[in-house]
Order: C-alpha cells, then sequence, then structure tokens
C-alpha cells in the first residue's frame, strides 16, 4: 500500500455514491442484468390459495458478461445462484429486473419470439443423469437443438453432431448409443456437446462438474476451458466450489441470500476479499497442503444461512457476521468499490475488510460449540 | 386444524353437490320409462298420466332437481290426496317401487354394509401388512414367495368363485355355518358373527393379496432408506429397526388406499358378495333400482356411496397430518 | 498373516496391540454379472486419539470399509473375510447379537445425509435417547436428559427446545450436527464418519470438521474419516489411506501422503485439484479415464489403465502383476502399492514437473 492510499484510507472507509457502480464498463456488454428478481410465492389453502409470503431466491442483482468472458457465481445453497443461472436463459420467468442479452431484451420476451436468443444462450445442468432422457439416442439428443432451432448445417445434422462429440473427446462411432451407456464425465460430456450444438455465444453452466468423481472433475472444467477460448464462447458459470471458479472464471461474483455481496476480477477477490462473508468462505475451504491449512487464519461463522422468505434488514450478512454494527440493521449496503480496492472491484459492506492480508490474518471463532468452554480459538 | 377440517367438510359438501347433479341428469339420458313401469300390464293412458303426475315426472327436468334439491334440506311431500307420504329432510326422495323414502331404506340396509365393511377391512389390514412385512423380511425366501403366490392367488380368484366355494364347503358339506343372511348384532350376536364368517373371509381373500403385496413394496423400499441403516448402526434389535422404525413409515402409504377401500366398502360396494351370501345391502339396494329405474333410490345410494369415500378422504388426510409430522394441515 | 498385506512391522516381539487393526478385509458381493469385490484385501491400524482418512473416488470401496468395520454387512449377502480386531476382539467372526451390542455403543457412525439419515417421523430428541437406551438402563426421561445435553455439546442453540423438534425442522448443518450427538450419546470409542461433509455448505463443513477434532479431544475416540475430498483429510486426518479398485494404493501420516505422495494416483488426484492460490494461467492436469467398475477391474494393478507412468516399469509388470503394498524407502510409516522403483518415482518427480516427466515417460515407453 502506498503513502497516499493509505491517507486516502483515513479518511474514507467506503467510497462516495457517485463512484462507478458497475462491474464492467457498459455497452460492449453480451449480458446485462439489472435488478432482476425472483420471488416464489408461498401460498396456503386447499380451494382459495392466499399469498401468505415469498420465497426471495433472487432479490435485485445486477451483473454483465463480456463477449468470451467467464464470470463465476459462487454462493452457499439457498443463496439464489442457480435460480439466477434459470432466469438467465428464462426457465423461470423473472418477478422484476431486466435481462438483456446480445442488444435484446429478453426480460419477457414471450416464447414464441426467444427463438433467436435460445440459439445463442444455452444452458449445461448439474446432473448428468437426469438431464439426458434415458430413451433417446445421444444423436438424437445432440440434434434436438439444432432442429428446434431451425438450423440445418450444410454436412448434414448427422455428421454435424459427430463432429460435436468429438470436439468434446468422445468417439462418434457412439452416435447411435443410449446415455445410460456411458458414464457420468461421458455423460456431462454428452451435455455439453447439445450446448454446443447451435454454437451459442453464452452458456450458462450450474454446477457442471459437482456430481462428479474429482479426477474427472478436471476433464471436464479443461474441456469447458478448450472451448470457451477456441470459440469465444462466454459462461456464467455457477458452483459452490470456490477452487474450481477461481480455475475457470476471470471475474467472479459471490451471493449470499439473494443478493451480490462481491464481485470482482479473481486475483482481487481470492487474495484480497474485502466482504467479510468472501472472507469466511474463502477460509473456510480445506486445502490438500497441509502447509498451507496451517498458514491460513480461522474464520468459523455460527449457525446456518437463515431463511431466504424473511431475510434479515440492511445487510443480510449482518446475523452471522463478527463486524456487524446497528448501522449494519438499519442500513442495506450498496454494491461499491470500497476505499483501497482495485478497479472493478465491488463490495456490499458497510465496514469492509482491510485491503492488506496481514492486517486481518486472525482466528474468528463464532460458533459456540467451537469457542466453547475448552475456551479453544 | 380446525379451520382446516371445516374447509375441507366445505370441499366435500360441494363434491357431492357435483356428484347428485350429474347421478340426476345421466338417470334421464337413461331411455326407459319408470312410469311405464309403474304402470304394469293393465295400463292406459290416463293411468300413465296420473302416475307421471304423482312420481312428479310431468315436471321439467330442472323443476325436478330443484324440488330434490329443496326436498334434501327441508323435506318433501308425495302422492295426492289418496295417499300422502311425508319424507323428512334430509330427504333423499320416495322410491317409485317401494313407495317408502329412500333414507329409510338405506339406513335399515346399512348395518350389515358397516359389518361386512369393517369387519373384512380390519382383518385384511393386519393381516396383509403382517404378510407383506414378513415377506419383505424375509425376501428372496421360502416364506416371502409363499406371501407372493398367496397374493397372486387372491388377485386371479374371482368373489363368485371363492364365495361359492365357501358356501358349498362350510354350508352345504360340513354344515358348520348358517346358510345364508345377515342377523341384527342387536338381536343375536353369535348369528351375527356366523352369518358373517363367510362374507368376510370372502373380502380378506381378495383384499389381502393386495395389501399384502402393497405393504411388502413399501417395506422394502423403507428398507433402503438411509434412516433404516442408522437403526441399525445405533445397534437397535432386529425387530425393533423393523416394527417401530420401518413400519411407522411403510403404513403411510397403505393408510391411504386402506380409507378409500373402507369408504367405499361401506357405502355398498360388496355387490357381489352381498348377493352371493344373501346379504341385503346397499349394494344389492342400488343394483335392483337401476333395474327398475327407480331413480330415487339410484340417486340415494350414489349420494350414500359417495359421501363415504368423500369422508373417508378427509379421515385419510386428517390421519397423514398425524401419522407424519412433515404434513402439516393448515 | 503376511508381512506384505499388512504395513505393520512384523515379526516384532509383542509389542502392545493396536486399538483398531483391520487385517486383510476382504467384501464380496454375489451378482448375477459375477463375484463382485468391493473390498479386497485391506489392512490399516488406529490408536485411540487419532483420525485416519480413507480417500477414494466413487467404487473404490472405501464406504463398504466403513459398513463392515460396524458389521453392517452380517445378515446380508456380502460375504466377509479377513480380522477386524477392536481392543482385543475379533469382530469379523462376532455372532449378530454381540455384534449389535458393540454397535451405537463401542462403535458409531456418523452418515453422509443427515436428512435422510434420520428418521423423518421420529423428533431428533426421541431418535438421540433412543440410542442411549439401547445400551443403557435408564428412564426415558433420564435418557431424555442426555439427548439435551448431547445437542448443547454440539452447538445447538435451545436445546430443551429442538429436542422436540423433527429432524425436518432443523437446517442441515443442525442436521450434521444432531447426528454427531446422537453417534457420540454413548461415548464410543471409535467413530466413523462417512462423508460427513459432502452434503453441506462450505462454512458449515468447516464448523463440522472443526467439531468433530474439538470431540475427538474431549471424547479421546478414535475416527475414522471417509471422504473424497483431500481437502477434508489434510484438515483433519493424522494418517491417510488412499484406496482405488477396493485396494490400498498409498499409506500413511496425512503429512507424507500430501507432501511426499508416492503413487501415480495420489500425484494424479492432488494434481487434478484447482487451488485457492497459485497460478491459474496452468491447465488442470486430470487424470485420463474413468475408475474401474467393481464387477470387471483391470487385471495387474487396477490403476494402470488410467497411469502415464506405466512406460517407467518395463515389461508391461503393471498388467499383469498386481502390486502389493511396500514401504517406502527413507519414510517410516509410509507405504505405497506400485511397481515404479524409488529411483524411477524420484527421476519422474524431481524435474521441473510432473506434466512434463510424464511426457517423456511415455515417449521413453515409447523408444
Amino acid at each position: 500500500m502506498t503513502a497516499a492510499d493509505e491517507r486516502k484510507h483515513a479518511v474514507s472507509t467506503t467510497q462516495p455514491l457517485t463512484g462507478r457502480t458497475t462491474d464492467r464498463p457498459a455497452g460492449e456488454n453480451l449480458l446485462e442484468v439489472r435488478g432482476l428478481h425472483k420471488h416464489f410465492p408461498l401460498r396456503q389453502g386447499i380451494i382459495f390459495q392466499r399469498r401468505v409470503g415469498a420465497v426471495r431466491a433472487v432479490d435485485g442483482i445486477d451483473f454483465s458478461v463480456g463477449p468470451g468472458e467467464s464470470l463465476g457465481l459462487v454462493g452457499e445453497s439457498g443463496c439464489g445462484k442457480s435460480t439466477t443461472g434459470r432466469l438467465i436463459t428464462r426457465l423461470l420467468e423473472p418477478t422484476g429486473g431486466s435481462v438483456v442479452f446480445d442488444g435484446e431484451d429478453i426480460t419477457h420476451q414471450p416464447a414464441a419470439r426467444m427463438a433467436r436468443a435460445r440459439r445463442n444462450l444455452q444452458m449445461i445442468f448439474q446432473d448428468p443423469y437426469s438431464s439426458l432422457n434415458p430413451r433417446h439416442t445421444v444423436g438424437t439428443i445432440i440434434e434436438t437443438p439444432m432442429r428446434l432451432g431451425g438450423v440445418n448445417p450444410p454436412q448434414g445434422h448427422k455428421k454435424r453432431a459427430q463432429e460435436l462429440l468429438e470436439t468434446v473427446g468422445l468417439n462418434p462411432e457412439h452416435y447411435n448409443r443410449y446415455p445410460d451407456e456411458f458414464s457420468g464425465g461421458q455423460r456431462q460430456r454428452i451435455g455439453v456437446a447439445r450446448a454446443l450444438a447451435l454454437r451459442p455465444k453464452l452458456i450458462v453452466a450450474d454446477e457442471p462438474v459437482s456430481a462428479l468423481d474429482v479426477s474427472i472433475q478436471a476433464q471436464v472444467v479443461n474441456l469447458l476451458q478448450d472451448l470457451q477460448r477456441e470459440f469465444g464462447i462466454a459462461f456464467v458459470f455457477i458452483a459452490h466450489d470456490l477452487a474450481v471458479v477461481r480455475h475457470f472464471s476471470e471475474r467472479v461474483a459471490v451471493m449470499y441470500l439473494g443478493k451480490i455481496v462481491e464481485v470482482a476480477d479473481r486475483e482481487s477477490l481470492y487474495t484480497r476479499p474485502r466482504h467479510p462473508y468472501t472472507h469466511a468462505l474463502l477460509s473456510a475451504v480445506p486445502e490438500a497442503d497441509p502447509d498451507a491449512m496451517r498458514r491460513r487464519e480461522r474464520i468459523r461463522l455460527a449457525g446456518d444461512v437463515p431463511s431466504p422468505i424473511d431475510p434479515p434488514s440492511g445487510c443480510r450478512f449482518r446475523t452471522r457476521c463478527w463486524k456487524a454494527r446497528d448501522r449494519c440493521a438499519a442500513e442495506e449496503p450498496p454494491l461499491l468499490r470500497a476505499d483501497g480496492s482495485a478497479a472493478g472491484h465491488l463490495t456490499a459492506c458497510h465496514f469492509p475488510e482491510e485491503p492488506s492480508v496481514r492486517a486481518r490474518a486472525e482466528d474468528i471463532v463464532l460458533d459456540p460449540a467451537l469457542a466453547g468452554p475448552e475456551g479453544k480459538s | 386444524m380446525f379451520r382446516y377440517l371445516v374447509r375441507r367438510l366445505l370441499a366435500a359438501a360441494l363434491i357431492m353437490l357435483v356428484i347428485t347433479t350429474i347421478t340426476f341428469f345421466v338417470f334421464f339420458a337413461l331411455p326407459s320409462d319408470p312410469a311405464l313401469l309403474a304402470c304394469g300390464k293393465t295400463c292406459s293412458p290416463s293411468r300413465l298420466a296420473e302416475i307421471k303426475h304423482s312420481l312428479g315426472l310431468d315436471q321439467g327436468y330442472l323443476t325436478q332437481y330443484w324440488e330434490f334439491l329443496k326436498g334434501l334440506f327441508a323435506g318433501r311431500d308425495f302422492g295426492d290426496q289418496s295417499v300422502r307420504i311425508h319424507c323428512g329432510a334430509p330427504c333423499l326422495g320416495v322410491s317409485f317401487q317401494t313407495d317408502t323414502p329412500v333414507l329409510t331404506t338405506l339406513l335399515s340396509d346399512f348395518p350389515a354394509d358397516l359389518s361386512l365393511g369393517l369387519g373384512a377391512a380390519v382383518a385384511f389390514l393386519v393381516l396383509g401388512v403382517g404378510l407383506g412385512t414378513v415377506a419383505a423380511v424375509r425376501r428372496g425366501r421360502a416364506a416371502d414367495k409363499a406371501a407372493v403366490g398367496l397374493a397372486l392367488f387372491g388377485v386371479s380368484v374371482q368373489i363368485y368363485f371363492i364365495g361359492l366355494l365357501l358356501l358349498y364347503l362350510f354350508v352345504d358339506k360340513f354344515q358348520i355355518l348358517p346358510a345364508s343372511g345377515y342377523t341384527s348384532i342387536t338381536e343375536d350376536p353369535a348369528g351375527w358373527f356366523k352369518g358373517l364368517i363367510l362374507p368376510w373371509t370372502t373380502l380378506v381373500i381378495v383384499y389381502l393379496a393386495m395389501y399384502t403385496r402393497l405393504s411388502r413394496s413399501s417395506m422394502l423400499e423403507v428398507f433402503a432408506e438411509d434412516y433404516m441403516r442408522t437403526a441399525r448402526a445405533k445397534g437397535l434389535p432386529a425387530a425393533t429397526v423393523v416394527l417401530k422404525h420401518g413400519l411407522r413409515a411403510a403404513i403411510t402409504p397403505i393408510i391411504t388406499i386402506f380409507g378409500m377401500d373402507v369408504g367405499s366398502l361401506i357405502g355398498g360396494s360388496a355387490v357381489i358378495t352381498e348377493s352371493v351370501f344373501g346379504i341385503n345391502g346397499i349394494g344389492k339396494l342400488a343394483v335392483d333400482s337401476v333395474q327398475n329405474s327407480d331413480l330415487p333410490v339410484i340417486l340415494g345410494t350414489t349420494l350414500f356411496a359417495a359421501s363415504f369415500v368423500v369422508l373417508a378422504n378427509v379421515v385419510v388426510d386428517l390421519v397423514y397430518g398425524l401419522v407424519d409430522p412433515r404434513v402439516r394441515l393448515a | 498373516m503376511s508381512v506384505s498385506t499388512s504395513p505393520r512391522p512384523a515379526g516384532l516381539a509383542p509389542a502392545p496391540a493396536p486399538f483398531l487393526d483391520v487385517r486383510d478385509l476382504r467384501v464380496h458381493f454375489p451378482t448375477e454379472d459375477g463375484l463382485v469385490s468391493a473390498v479386497d484385501g485391506v489392512s490399516f491400524t488406529l490408536e485411540k486419539g487419532r483420525t485416519l482418512g480413507i480417500v477414494g473416488e466413487s467404487g473404490s470401496g472405501k464406504s463398504v470399509t466403513s459398513l463392515a468395520l460396524l458389521g453392517l454387512h452380517k445378515g446380508t449377502r456380502a460375504q466377509v473375510s479377513g480380522e477386524i480386531w477392536l481392543e482385543g476382539r475379533e469382530l469379523v467372526a462376532l455372532p449378530e447379537t454381540e455384534m449389535r451390542a458393540l454397535r451405537g455403543r463401542t462403535v458409531s457412525m456418523i452418515f453422509q445425509d443427515p436428512l435422510s439419515a434420520l428418521h423423518p417421523f421420529f423428533t431428533v430428541g426421541s431418535q438421540i435417547a433412543e440410542a442411549y437406551r439401547v445400551h443403557h438402563k435408564v428412564s426415558k426421561k433420564e435418557a431424555r436428559d442426555r439427548a439435551v445435553e448431547m445437542l448443547r455439546r454440539v452447538g445447538i442453540p435451545q436445546p430443551e427446545r429442538r429436542v422436540r423438534d423433527y429432524p425436518h425442522q432443523f437446517s442441515g448443518g443442525m442436521r450434521q450436527r444432531a447426528m454427531i450427538a446422537m453417534s457420540l450419546v454413548c461415548d464410543p470409542a471409535l467413530l466413523i464418519a462417512d462423508e460427513p461433509t459432502t452434503a453441506l455448505d462450505v462454512t458449515v463443513q468447516a464448523q463440522i470438521l472443526d467439531l468433530i477434532r474439538d470431540l475427538r479431544e474431549e471424547f479421546g475416540s478414535a475416527v475414522v474419516i471417509i471422504t473424497h475430498d483431500l481437502g477434508v483429510v489434510s484438515d483433519v486426518a493424522d494418517d491417510i489411506l488412499v484406496m482405488y479398485g477396493g485396494r490400498r494404493i498409498e499409506y500413511g501420516t496425512s503429512r507424507e501422503v500430501l507432501t511426499q505422495p508416492q503413487h501415480p494416483y495420489t500425484w494424479g488426484l492432488l494434481q487434478s485439484m484447482p487451488h485457492l492460490t497459485g497460478d491459474v494461467g496452468e491447465r488442470l492436469n486430470p487424470i485420463p479415464g474413468t475408475p474401474p467398475s467393481p464387477i470387471n477391474r483391470p487385471d495387474g494393478c487396477s490403476f494402470h489403465p488410467r497411469c502415464a507412468c506405466k512406460g517407467w516399469v518395463p515389461q508391461g509388470r503393471c498388467t499383469v502383476e498386481r502390486p502389493e503394498l511396500r514401504p517406502v524407502a527413507g519414510a517410516a510409516g509410509h507405504f505405497t502399492a506400485c511397481h515404479l522403483t524409488d529411483a524411477a518415482r524420484q527421476e519422474i518427480r524431481g524435474g521441473t514437473g510432473l506434466t512434463e516427466e510424464r511426457g517423456t515417460g511415455t515417449t521413453r515407453a515409447a523408444r
């Protein structure tokens, strides 16, 4: 940290509201998501149903993805990352906000007019077992998007499907086989081939490797990385595994209870996290290196994520945060560039963590069972 | 819970109304004319008109339907000056054939169905779940094969075959049981029991098959659950694992089907058993009334049977709420 | 007992018997497709107060091993052979009634998914109390109090109230705590945790792993933790046993195995994992192919179809001869089952990195 930085830091802890609040320069984005909401209504009653509340799965998020860029979306279960993926691909209807894809507002686009966007916007699912129809051959599975999209490749559907099989590292002769003849990793490759069939500009990959064995995960990650580089495909990569996301995505957004709490390029986010939640999340990932484990500070949050039906007021993380003060309950922190952060590193926190690594290397144990009577910390 | 019950009962009443309407108008689509049947062989046009008038058949469909609905809540009077029949609310009408209020007939026939249905149901539930559990525990071994075989036998035989066979063996050949008919339990409890042994056995054989298979498959599904492994890992004895942890979970889907079966059995669905054993129950009443185009009785038996099925549904849901803590009735 | 199947120094004078001593454990399942050998000769030892991590992918036999320790294969079609010595008692040949008395009391288990492992129709408290009452002659009230005390110990807030809740009313992390409370209620000497954090979020996983570590110290139990996640074992285990295709392929202290891995499969696992620090420009280095099915395991070393180093072993030995577990030279208590010579291993690992060395390895084999 330079002297000038330090002086600035002493004056204010947060950037004034006039600071740039977008994560990427506008105008050149492939995908623009603004104020996106998805509330699932909770109903009660047998004949006459009344709305008694809502699960606020996604509660006002903004982000954008540039052409050929990979954005990682991380967070724990219930944070809304998968719902976000489904909203972007319009598998779910947004409750509010807008999704602009490739210059076209697809937020409430009727299904009939989605054809163009669908061609350029594909999805890869988590479970390679249930996401492929067991009664269709691999060939049919890969050709279906082409037929539905009215795409007729010059070499014919079959030839194109076989090329795709080869692209994802499968034997083109397996064209006539059924999904249950393949292992989990190979099935995921079939799912990738299906997503590639229409040469999309953006692929939303929802936990694409988490159902796979460790040694197979790397194969699929490498495959996706090759495709991204070779065909210039942009990715929204949704995963709970922080290490995989760091490896795959240039930019990473951290979600907590339906909100983005921090977004930054990976270098900045993983080495200088400013949001206490990001920091806690990173310190909780066990690493296979005993020395790295020893060097790292230990942050143990208390309890689990609160219910998205009735999220805490103000900052949603405050109920588990060791820095929470009165202001956190009263006022929701906006997603801004915190003082001392790199450009494009936005944090939604009133009291962000120090940008220097050494300043925060201490154990924080909030869990009563762990910090219990033995006085461990 | 109370609010839930009120809502469910209101819904049930609505369903009953729909059933009433459909039955009423389906009847008018039938080709036969009840007045002509009642008129007999020496029928003259004037007599026919008279009968039509006394049965109320000379009015329009909608008027008749309206009268019927009114009778349900306020009661009705039938006939002309000479013969006057009062039918108190809830009036289901008066039989064209016997001139007695339908409800009176239904209530007098009901104890037979209640005895037959409830008795058989308790027996086939206990036996079926027991056999199914044994079959599941001894899966693939002799006991399982015997239970599955028995189930297959029960599914394939017909009531009139098994009923007649039992009649032949126990009544004609060995003469250890009375010939036929239903005796009221208040008159002669021993006679009531003896008279029902064969009908019960017949129903149990037929229903046991399904309950054995159902509880066997339900049990096997539960055995594969993780919590059964947890129960063993705690060191519980095998019997506790099966009877406490297993049965509690496996019985839930069976309750649903059992409720429906009891509802329809006491509502008169054991019609073949009734006729084989000469029991005058609601099932037999319904069949006779269709043959005679006796609209009020058809309507009455249909409504009566339907109300038990609908009621059984409500009871099943309530029981479900008690058995499974994850189900909240609200 | 032969020297080659057990890592313990053989032929030594009466050393005190280890707390848990598993010798040549085999679990076979007869199926329509033939005999499946899920576990094929596994041996290890474990002392009280220590944690052993068993690492492997699907089909490696790690979970089947854990169920064998609890004797849960008794009364099923599975054929179990070998010996499991626990505090001087042999468990494989133990009759079911005696084994039942040990289950939950001396040996207990934490399962992977607490939502499905807890009975949905009974309260959390009654399930914990039941586990206590099977092995202790106490009143319902006393058992209930014990359940409350255990729930408090594992960090469940308001245990007096939560004891009456059903599992579905608990959050995922709380359910796993309740599961831990249930498995520890009889103060077991051996605790087996089968993927205890796989179904949990990362911040909750960290809490649970810390809790298991704390409780091990407090109760002085021995812990076997079964996982596919090398990060998890690195966090909690003292020793690591790496399994592949139903067999041990590497065994040693946590630090030895993770910092000085000796088997090409362990190298592969470590290299295929992305990290939180370090260079991201590098591609991951996956292990090609898929884990073998237990029905149809390859001859010789079951890892050979996926192994990049088999070119270093002359005469195609890997495809015909099964390597036995042997001590690693210069590292006490570290064993590996691989035909690679120490010199070859040094050479492969000694270069600028396995990636390039692998390449030379295969080229060399081609030559």
